[in-house]
Formats: structure tokens, C-alpha cells, sequence
């Protein structure tokens, strides 16, 4: 075994352990705090008003929230172009993924080939410009903590990463979807040896082990925002809220 | 000449009603603070009377039993991304400049804490944006969640809904637990236990008052119009904020001429004279408490019904009475009942129809400020219009971003209507008072005590020439008894 094997198989058996490590910390932190959501009581009715009269209508207040972002289109046009852009592409970019996971890949991912990039470059425009809007206005600036910069700088690496291994130092394409379906599957093999995608992977696992203990957790916590999810049926007859705390 | 430090006021003027963001001013508003509790009010209401010696650890037990108890106060600690769009929406941040009044930063002082305590970037503080609970913080949060009003505003704008009140309502409740408080707020609560009502009004004087109100309207009117006080047996009891009593009679007479019109047998009690509720600014033991005795003085008098008065935060406090004590179904539907749905409700089935004399409001261009309270958390928006446009020719609104669920707190709300923090008042006054100049109205209708008393002070401070009066003072004015 010459040197370079050794440290490929070292950087493999690092690779494999994160990756699980990861995978394993992501699903059961979000299991962990959503459960946690989910099962703290509400004491009191919380709508905030004008608020939707059903149950229905409540759902779909949160959905309408969770894909057009309402609320920020209210408060700051910018912002919520700038906000809704990075979702957007970052749902793009999250969905042609799917071909580095599935076999066969489904036609719609590969439909998408063509605007790809497109949206990749999109991902990365909308970081610059959320970075330079904390920096470059003195209310986000005054407000904005390490942990935020930490979110966005991460993403920036896992983006400029993504996007050089996909258009510029090309890595094998075979190889990493053979390493990530080894990784499903349970029968591990070694890592593609590229280092801008071990890198690219990289940032990505450190992403998945911060996601459930961060402020990303926006993601699944905007579902359980009482203001936003609850009903106002204060005078509708059968209706009455119960404290949860004193049934 | 104002009798008070306006150093963290801003004066600027407003361009069409509409306050662009100020420039940051750092700890502008950080000296204004609440007088703390007085010890024989905490006394009355079940709180320790100065900081307890063992503070800290009890403050983050209380913390940990809330973020267990509170579905919002634990989600809202965890998902703000500090987007900013909150940043510029606080009235108490419009009117000082000061950045520690953003939602996000007032909701920051409590999610340091949090950080530190109950997650795992408390291992590595600096790292985390997480701060120890020490007497600096404690003095912070004593400040800055003292110079909100819980009003509900950045809520709207929230792309999660965060709702920096019940963060505030929180904060509250943990300082309460270890001696900290306000005399204001427990001062108020305090008389409620022992008058009935938040004015400390005795049963005897309120009778008083109410013996007076029938002689000047029979002057008035010539009409024998009656404002019964405990009447058992009465029909509706009336909940009003006890300040109609007291202040703000022409809205109390309001009440007296409607109900006689509609020939409505209805009653006040002295047991419960009070819709408003100052618990809801404390903690959840007297809110819960304060507005039991509601439905007590109700079953005491076994009336069918009950309204609630002109009062923004006694309608947010009134719509959790079924929760807070219990069913209500031994009453009439709908309920809980505030008076303009009533009002509106009368005019549907055309009990007015053909008395009402728009033209005796011709005088008044009439403006309306929607209550925070009343807005985003108890669903009255439309009446208090339809009431308006049913009783005045001349209505007009102020712009589209200060008024319904985007409307501004007056500046006084939620515990903050005291006379020592006055330039904060005036600050958070300001959003208000400029929209009011813009519409060039000469009253300002409202349905809320607490605006009623605050309005009228902050207009004359911003130099806005306007009646400050309720909506049923409008109705009363039209109706041909
Ligand atoms: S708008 Fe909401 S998420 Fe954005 S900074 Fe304010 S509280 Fe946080
Ligand atoms: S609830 Fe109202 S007063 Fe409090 S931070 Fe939000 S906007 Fe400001």
C-alpha cells in the first residue's frame, strides 16, 4: 500500500464515520426538537388577528407562509426578494441533487439539467446578497450575531464548493454517486478522490450537524408559531380552548 | 412646556403620515425606566416585594417551566433568523432611536439567556451570542421590556410570526417571580382585589358617580335614563374599563343611552367594575385571577349576558375567559360579547333604523385608531368602522400602514401608561400622532381606556389639535332617543 493509499483510506473511514455521524445527528436532532414543539402545550389562544375562523383556513395560512413569505413582502420588498430567491434556488438546487441519490435518477431532475446552473448561481448571488445586507445596514448589522454570520458562510462555502466541482474542477460523477449510494445501502466504499468534493461534502455534514441546534431550524419551527397556526374561534359555539395545562 | 428629560425623544416630523426609520441612537431610551413595586401592593398580589436573594437560580427555573409550559415562547426562542424586518416596525423604536427597542434585539436580551442556559452554545458563550444572567442583563431586561407594549406590531411583519409580546409577557412573568416589577402594574392589580376596579374607585363613589351620570343626562335629555349598579337579576352586565366611570363619561353615558334606547335591562358591578385586566402584564396567576371575578360577579348576579366595554386590552384578557374560567355556557351566546359587535349586531336587525342623525357628528371629521390590543389580538377591526359610518358623514382613515392588524400602539399600552416614563410615551405617541396630523381630522375615535387617556396627552405633545373620544360617544351623539 503506497502512502497516498493509506491516506485516501483514512480520509474514507473519516468520510464514512462523519457522514453517518451527521446523517444520524440531522434526523434525530429534528425529530427531537419538532417532537419538542409539537408536544409543548399552548396555556392561552394566541391568534394573532385577523386571523382565519377554521382549522382549514389556519393551514393555510401556514402554508401560505411557508411559500410565499407574506409577512416580509409587508415588511421589506428587498428582503423578501432577496429571502424568497435564495429559497427558491436553494429547493432547486436541494432537488437536482436527487441524482447523486437515486437510481434510476427520476426524469424531472434530469429535465432540469439544462437551468441548473442557473439556479446554483442564483443560490449564490442570493448569499451575497443576504451577507451584504446584515453587513451593509446598520439595523441588520447592529443585530446580526456570529452564529448568523457562521449560517450564511457556511452556505457560501457549500455553494462556491458545490458549483466548482459541478462546472469548473469537475469531479467523477460516477464516483460520488457510487460513494453515497455505498453509503445508503450500508456498504461503504471509498471516498471519489477529489478534494474540492471532500471539501464540498464536507461543509455539507457540518451544515446537517448544526442544522437541528440553529437558528436553521426555522425551517420545520415556522410550522408550530402559534400566532401563525392557531384558529380565532373565540366565539364559535363548541369551540372553547382549553388550557392543555389544566385538563 | 414639557416637565420632563426628551433627551430619547426624536423630533423630526413625519413625511404623509409615514415615519421613515431613524438613525440608530444607542441606550437613547436606556435611562427611562418604571418605578419598581411598591412592597404592601406586591404584598396584596402574591409577589416577593424586592429582588430575592437567590434570584438567579429562580429566574432560570421560572424560565425553564415557561419554555416547557409555552409553545410560542419556546418556538420564538429558536427560530428568528435576525432577518431584520422587524427591525423598523416598533413604534418604541421609531420614536428613540434606540436599536435595543427592535423586537429582535428586545427578544435578544431574553434569547441570550436562553442560549446560555438551555442549549449547547451555552458551552461556548462568545461563540453563541450567549450571555450569563447577571444584575447588568436583569437591568436591561427591567428596562427595554418596560418600553414595550406588548402591542403585537412586529408580529405582522414577522416572517414566522415571533411575537415579541409574549416574549415581553414572559420576561415579565420570570421578573415578577423574583422581585422585579413595576408600581404601576401591581399597584393597579393590587386595587383590583380590594375596589373591584383598576381606578381603586369604592363601591360607594362608583354608586355616586353613577347617581351623578342620571342627573346630568336628565338635564341633558329630559329622559330618565338609569345607570344601574348591581342589580341583580338585570339582563346584561356591562363590563366597562372602570375609567368611563370616571374620565371618560361620555363614553359611560354612551352606554346609558344605548342600553335605554334598546330598552335593555343591564347592570355594572361594584364587585367587578373593571374589564381591563393588568394581570396580562404581570404574571398568569392574577390575570388568571382578575379575570375570574368577571364571571363571578356575573353568577352573583345572575345576569344573561355579558359585554365588555370600550377597552383594548380587557378584550384581549375578555376572549381568554373561557379558557382562563371556565365555560360560559350558562350565559347567552355569543360570548365573550364587546360592545361594538353588539352595537353592530343591534344595527343588522335595524333597532336604529331611521334614529340616527348622522348629521349631529357633522361637526367632528372623524379619525380611527384601531387599539393594538383589540386589532391583532381580539379581531375588531371592521365594527368599530361600521359603527362609525352608520353615525358620521365625515370619516376619514389614516394611512394603510398605521391602522387595522399594521395599526401603532398609542405608546402607553400594556403596563406602560405611568407618568415617570413619559418620554417613552411620547416617543411610541409619535407614529400615532403623525398620522393623526396627516388626516387632518379633529377626532380621534377610539375604543380603548387606556388610548383615551394616553391620546390626548401625545397629540398635545406633537402638536396635533384633535378630540380624543369613543366610538359609542359617536352613536350616543346620532341616536334620537
Ligand atoms: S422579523 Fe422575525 S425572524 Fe426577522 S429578526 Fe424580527 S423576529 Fe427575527
Ligand atoms: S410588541 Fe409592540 S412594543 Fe413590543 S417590540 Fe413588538 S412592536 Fe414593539
Amino acid at each position: 500500500m503506497s502512502a497516498s493509499d493509506i491516506i485516501w483510506t483514512l480520509l474514507s473511514l473519516f468520510f464514512i464515520g462523519l457522514g453517518y455521524f451527521a446523517a444520524f445527528a440531522f434526523a434525530a436532532g429534528m425529530l427531537w426538537r419538532l417532537i419538542g414543539y409539537l408536544r409543548t402545550p399552548m396555556p392561552l389562544p394566541h391568534a394573532l388577528t385577523p386571523a382565519p375562523k377554521t382549522e382549514g383556513g389556519a393551514v393555510l395560512r401556514v402554508l401560505g407562509d411557508v411559500t410565499l413569505f407574506p409577512n416580509l413582502f409587508k415588511a421589506d420588498k428587498w428582503l423578501w426578494a432577496g429571502a424568497w430567491v435564495f429559497h427558491a434556488a436553494l429547493a432547486a438546487v436541494l432537488f437536482r441533487h436527487l441524482r447523486y441519490f437515486t437510481y434510476p435518477v427520476p426524469g424531472l431532475v434530469l429535465y432540469m439539467e439544462p437551468v441548473a446552473l442557473f439556479f446554483g448561481l442564483l443560490f449564490g448571488a442570493a448569499i451575497l446578497f443576504l451577507f451584504w445586507r446584515r453587513l451593509g445596514l446598520p439595523r441588520t448589522l447592529y443585530i446580526s450575531n456570529l452564529p448568523d454570520y457562521f449560517a450564511l458562510a457556511l452556505l457560501g462555502l457549500i455553494a462556491g464548493t458545490g458549483l466548482m466541482v459541478s462546472y469548473w474542477l469537475h469531479a467523477n460523477l460516477v464516483d460520488v454517486k457510487g460513494f453515497i449510494l455505498g453509503l445508503m445501502t450500508f456498504h461503504p466504499v471509498e471516498v471519489p478522490r477529489h478534494p474540492l468534493f471532500l471539501l464540498h461534502l464536507f461543509f455539507v455534514l457540518i451544515l446537517m450537524l448544526y442544522f437541528p441546534f440553529s437558528k436553521l431550524l426555522h425551517a420545520g419551527g415556522v410550522f408550530f408559531s402559534p400566532s401563525r397556526h392557531q384558529p380565532y374561534q373565540v366565539q364559535l359555539r363548541g369551540k372553547r380552548y382549553v388550557n392543555p395545562l389544566e385538563r | 412646556m414639557p416637565k420632563f428629560d426628551e433627551t430619547p425623544i426624536i423630533k423630526d416630523p413625519a413625511v404623509n403620515g409615514v415615519l421613515r426609520a431613524p438613525g440608530l441612537r444607542e441606550h437613547a431610551s436606556t435611562d427611562v425606566r418604571c418605578h419598581p413595586s411598591k412592597p404592601k401592593d406586591t404584598a396584596a398580589i402574591d409577589l416577593p416585594a424586592e429582588l430575592v436573594p437567590d434570584w438567579k437560580e429562580r429566574a432560570l427555573a421560572k424560565f425553564g417551566e415557561l419554555l416547557e409550559q409555552n409553545q410560542a415562547l419556546r418556538v420564538y426562542m429558536d427560530i428568528c433568523v435576525r432577518c431584520g424586518a422587524c427591525t423598523d416596525k416598533c413604534q418604541f423604536f421609531l420614536g428613540t432611536g434606540d436599536p435595543q427597542n427592535f423586537p429582535v434585539a428586545r427578544a435578544e436580551l431574553l434569547r441570550r439567556v436562553y442560549r446560555r442556559y438551555f442549549t449547547p452554545a451555552g458551552l461556548f458563550p462568545d461563540l453563541g451570542a450567549a450571555s450569563d444572567l447577571d444584575e447588568d442583563l436583569l437591568r436591561k431586561w427591567y428596562t427595554y421590556f418596560y418600553q414595550c407594549s406588548e402591542c403585537r406590531r412586529c408580529s405582522v411583519f414577522c416572517p414566522y410570526g415571533i411575537d415579541t409580546a409574549e416574549i415581553t409577557i414572559a420576561a415579565r412573568e420570570i421578573m415578577a417571580s423574583i422581585g422585579v416589577s413595576t408600581k404601576y402594574v401591581t399597584e393597579v392589580v393590587a386595587k383590583v382585589y380590594q375596589t373591584g376596579n383598576n381606578l381603586g374607585i369604592p363601591p360607594a363613589a362608583w354608586k355616586d358617580n353613577c347617581e351623578f351620570l342620571e342627573e346630568e343626562v336628565l338635564e341633558e335629555t329630559g329622559l330618565p335614563i338609569r345607570f344601574p349598579v348591581d342589580e341583580a337579576g338585570a339582563d346584561i352586565l356591562l363590563v366597562p374599563p372602570s375609567a368611563d366611570n370616571f374620565a371618560n363619561t361620555d363614553t359611560m353615558i354612551g352606554y346609558g343611552k344605548l342600553f335605554h334606547y334598546l330598552g335593555l335591562s343591564w347592570t355594572t358591578s361594584t364587585y367587578c367594575n373593571e374589564g381591563g385586566n393588568f394581570g396580562l402584564f404581570l404574571n398568569f396567576a392574577n390575570l388568571q385571577k382578575v379575570n375570574r371575578r368577571i364571571i363571578d360577579a356575573a353568577r352573583m348576579l345572575g345576569v344573561k349576558t355579558i359585554i365588555w366595554g370600550e377597552c383594548g386590552h380587557a378584550w384581549r384578557a375578555g376572549i381568554l375567559t373561557p379558557t382562563l374560567s371556565g365555560p360560559m355556557d350558562m350565559f347567552d351566546p355569543p360570548y365573550p360579547y364587546h360592545i361594538s359587535q353588539f352595537i353592530v349586531d343591534m344595527l343588522r336587525k335595524g333597532a336604529f333604523d331611521g334614529r340616527l342623525d348622522k348629521s349631529a357628528n357633522d361637526d367632528y371629521l372623524v379619525t380611527y385608531h384601531d387599539p393594538c390590543n383589540s386589532a391583532r389580538a381580539g379581531q375588531l377591526i371592521e365594527e368599530p368602522r361600521q359603527i362609525i359610518r352608520a353615525v358620521c358623514n365625515r370619516f376619514v382613515e389614516m394611512p394603510p400602514n398605521t391602522i387595522r392588524e399594521k395599526t401603532f400602539c398609542c405608546g402607553a399600552g400594556n403596563g406602560l401608561l405611568t407618568d415617570e416614563i413619559m418620554p417613552i410615551r411620547m416617543a411610541g405617541g409619535k407614529p400615532r400622532a403623525m398620522a393623526v396630523k396627516h388626516t387632518k381630522a379633529n377626532y380621534l375615535a377610539t375604543v380603548c381606556a387606556i388610548c383615551k387617556a394616553q391620546l390626548p396627552e401625545s397629540m398635545h405633545y406633537w402638536d396635533v389639535p384633535v378630540k380624543v373620544g369613543g366610538v359609542i360617544d359617536l352613536l350616543a351623539n346620532a341616536l334620537k332617543l
